[in-house]
C-alpha cells in the first residue's frame, strides 16, 4: 500500500522531469522568437501573461524588461539550468565515488590525506567555497559547472568510502582474492558495484541542489551571465521589477523550484528503495 | 580539539592557495586604466603581491598569529575592523533563525509523524518539501512584492506593511523600545524565511525519525503500562531523537551560512555574507580569506559543539 504511493508520487516526479526536458528542448525550437535578441522594446516590454502584442505574437508568460518573450527565455535558460544540474552532480558524483573508493582500497597514508582534503573542503560551507571559487575565475558556464564539480565530490567520497569500507570485509571479497583476482579487479567488478547505492542517491539528490545552487551563482551575478538566460539570473532581472512586473521574477522560480522539487521527490525515493535494499541485507546478514 | 585545529589550517591553506591559483590579481582592479608599468609595480608592491606566493604565505601566517588578519584593499580598513562589524549582525540573524528553526520545524516533524498518512501530513509535507526546494532569494523577493508593495497596494492594514531592507528606519535617531521595535519590524522577514526554510529541512528529518521510533517495541511498552501520553513523547520518544537533532544543529550550519548570504544581500543587511559578496566583486584578497576562515572555523567549532553536547543528552555516548 505504502509502497504503491510511493512509486507514484515518484512517477509524477519523472514524468514532470521528462516533460520539463523535453519542453526545454523543444519550445525554443518551434518558437519564432529569438529570446536573447532585443527587439521593439517600447511596444513589447513588460507586458503582463497571456497578452497579444502588436504584432499579433501571444505571449503566454509575458514579456521582460527587453520585450523578450518570458515563456520561450525561460525554456531556454532550463536547458542551461538542467544542463548544468546534472552534469555538475553527475561528474561530481563520479569524482567522489572514485576518490572514495580509492581512499579506502589503499588505505594508509593515501587515505588519511585525501579524507583530509575532504574533511578541510567539507568545512567550508559549500556555498562560500562555490562563491571564491566562482568570483575567482571568469564567470559563465563552464565556470559553474567545474566549480559545481570541485565543491561536490566530498560528501559522495565520504559516503561511497564507508561503504567500501564495509564491502572489503565482506566474504565474497575474500573468496575473489582466494581464486587469485587481482586487487584492481576485486576493485572494479566486486566492491565497486555493491557500494554505489549511496552514490546513486547522493547524485541524484544532488542535481536539485546543483541547479539551487547555480541560480543562487546567477543571481548574485556571479554565474551564466546575461544575455544567456538562466533561472537565476531570470529572477535576478526581475529584482527590481517586483513591484510593476511581478511575473518576471515570479515565474522563473515557480519552474525552478518545480525542478527541484521533482529532484528532490526522486531522490527521497530512490533512498527509501536503496535503503530498504540495505536493511534487508543487513538483517540477512545478522 | 587537535584534530579541528589541522582542520583549520588544511582549510585556511585550502582558500590561500585557491584564490592565489586564480588568473589575475587585486592589482588589476585597483590600478587606473593607463598607468605606468612603473605605477603599476608600485602598487603591487604595496599590497605585497609582487612576493612569491610562499612568502605571502608565511607573511599572511605570520601576522595572523598576531591576530592581524591585513587590511582591506577595497575598504581600505582593517580586516579584523571589518569582520567585527560584520559578524554580530550575521550572528544576531542566525542565531535568531535557529531559534526559529527548531522552535517550528521540530514540532511540526512530531505532528507529521504522530498523524503519519493523515491529512495534517500530506498537507506539512507537501509545504516543508516545496520550501526546501525553494531558492531563499526567490521566498525573499515575493515575499518583499506581498508584504510591502503588495501591503501598500491592496490597502493590507499599516503593522503589516514590513520594511523590505535595510536594519534600521532610515533618516532617523531612535532609542530604547522604540529602536528596538524597529529592529524588530525590520527583522521579521530575513529571519522568517531563513528560519522557515531551516524549519522544513528539520521537519523533515524530525518526522523520518520520530516515526521510526514511535514503531519501537519500549514505545508500544510504554502505552501498554499506561504512560500519558505526555510522557511517552518527551520521557520515550524525545529523549531518543534528541542527539540526532543535536548532530543536525552542526549539520544544518552550512545551509544556515548559505541562506544568510542570500538573505543579506536581497534585504541589504550589512552582515558577513554581504560583507564576502562585495569583497569577491572586488577581489579583495583579504576580506575573503578572513571571511572564508570565519565561516570555516564556525562550522568545525559547531562539529565540536555536537560532539561535546551528544554524551551529554545521550547515555549511551559516554564511555
Amino acid at each position: 500500500m505504502i509502497a504503491a504511493r510511493r512509486w507514484s508520487i515518484s512517477t509524477w516526479a519523472l514524468a514532470a522531469l521528462v516533460v520539463l526536458a523535453s519542453a526545454v528542448i523543444v519550445v525554443p525550437l518551434l518558437s519564432h522568437q529569438d529570446p536573447i535578441a532585443i527587439g521593439d522594446v517600447l511596444a513589447l516590454r513588460l507586458l503582463p501573461p497571456g497578452a497579444t502584442d502588436t504584432h499579433g505574437a501571444f505571449h503566454l508568460l509575458g514579456t521582460d524588461r527587453f520585450g523578450r518573450d518570458l515563456f520561450v527565455r525561460m525554456m531556454l535558460a532550463g536547458r542551461v539550468s538542467l544542463a548544468v544540474g546534472i552534469v555538475g552532480s553527475v561528474l561530481a558524483g563520479a569524482i567522489g565515488t572514485a576518490f572514495g573508493a580509492v581512499s579506502a582500497w589503499a588505505g594508509g597514508w593515501v587515505d588519511r590525506v585525501l579524507m583530509a582534503v575532504a574533511d578541510a573542503l567539507l568545512a567550508i560551507p559549500r556555498l562560500v567555497l562555490l562563491l571564491v571559487c566562482a568570483a575567482l575565475w571568469r564567470p559563465g558556464l563552464t565556470t559553474v559547472v567545474i566549480v559545481l564539480i570541485a565543491t561536490g565530490w566530498m560528501g559522495v567520497s565520504r559516503m561511497v568510502r564507508a561503504e567500501m569500507l564495509g564491502v572489503r570485509a565482506q566474504p565474497y571479497v575474500d573468496a575473489a582474492t582466494a581464486l587469485g583476482a587481482p586487487s584492481l579487479r576485486i576493485l572494479w567488478r566486486h566492491a565497486l558495484p555493491n557500494a554505489l547505492g549511496p552514490a546513486i542517491v547522493a547524485t541524484t539528490l544532488g542535481v536539485g541542489n546543483a541547479i539551487l545552487l547555480e541560480s543562487g551563482l546567477s543571481f548574485l551575478g556571479l554565474g551564466i551571465q546575461p544575455p544567456q538566460p538562466s533561472w537565476g539570473n531570470m529572477i535576478a532581472g526581475g529584482r527590481d521589477l517586483i513591484v510593476v512586473a511581478p511575473w518576471v521574477a515570479i515565474a522563473p522560480g515557480l519552474v525552478l523550484i518545480a525542478t527541484v522539487l521533482a529532484c528532490t521527490l526522486l531522490g527521497d525515493a530512490l533512498r527509501d528503495r536503496l535503503a530498504g535494499e540495505a536493511a534487508m541485507t543487513l538483517r540477512e546478514r545478522a | 580539539m587537535g584534530g579541528a585545529l589541522v582542520l583549520l589550517w588544511l582549510v585556511l591553506t585550502i582558500t590561500f592557495a585557491l584564490i592565489r591559483l586564480a588568473p589575475g590579481d587585486a592589482a588589476t582592479f585597483l590600478i587606473p586604466p593607463g598607468a605606468t608599468a612603473a605605477e603599476v609595480g608600485r602598487i603591487r608592491a604595496q599590497l605585497g603581491l609582487d612576493q612569491s606566493v610562499f612568502v605571502q604565505y608565511a607573511h599572511w601566517w605570520g601576522r595572523l598569529l598576531h591576530g592581524d588578519l591585513g587590511e582591506s584593499f577595497a575598504l581600505h580598513v582593517p580586516v579584523t575592523r571589518a569582520l567585527a562589524d560584520a559578524i554580530p549582525v550575521s550572528l544576531g540573524l542566525g542565531a535568531a533563525s535557529l531559534i526559529l528553526t527548531y522552535l517550528v520545524g521540530v514540532p511540526v516533524g512530531v505532528v507529521q509523524a504522530v498523524r503519519r498518512g493523515r491529512a495534517a501530513d500530506h498537507i506539512l509535507t507537501i509545504a516543508t518539501t516545496t520550501v526546501y526546494a525553494a531558492p531563499s532569494f526567490w521566498i525573499a523577493l515575493a515575499l518583499v512584492a506581498v508584504f510591502t508593495y503588495g501591503a501598500s497596494a491592496w490597502g493590507l492594514p499599516l503593522w503589516l506593511r514590513l520594511p523590505a531592507f535595510g536594519l534600521h528606519a532610515p533618516g532617523v535617531e531612535l532609542h530604547g523600545w522604540i529602536a528596538a521595535a524597529d529592529l524588530a519590524r525590520h527583522s521579521i522577514l530575513p529571519v522568517g524565511i531563513l528560519g522557515g526554510i531551516g524549519a522544513a529541512g528539520i521537519a523533515r528529518f524530525a518526522r523520518s525519525s520520530v516515526a521510526d521510533v514511535l514503531a519501537a517495541d519500549f514505545v508500544r511498552t510504554a502505552r501498554a503500562k499506561g504512560a500519558t501520553p505526555a510522557r511517552v513523547y518527551f520521557r520515550h520518544v524525545l529523549a531518543t531523537v534528541l542527539p540526532a537533532l543535536i548532530v543536525l544543529f552542526a549539520l544544518s550550519l552550512p545551509g544556515l551560512v548559505a541562506g544568510s548570504i542570500f538573505i543579506e544581500s536581497v534585504f541589504a543587511w550589512p552582515g558577513m555574507g554581504k560583507l564576502m559578496v562585495n569583497a569577491i566583486t572586488a577581489r579583495d584578497y583579504p576580506v575573503i580569506m578572513g571571511a572564508a576562515a570565519v565561516y570555516a572555523a564556525l562550522v568545525i567549532l559547531a562539529n565540536l559543539a555536537g560532539d561535546v553536547a551528544l554524551p551529554l543528552v545521550d547515555p549511551r555516548r559516554r564511555s
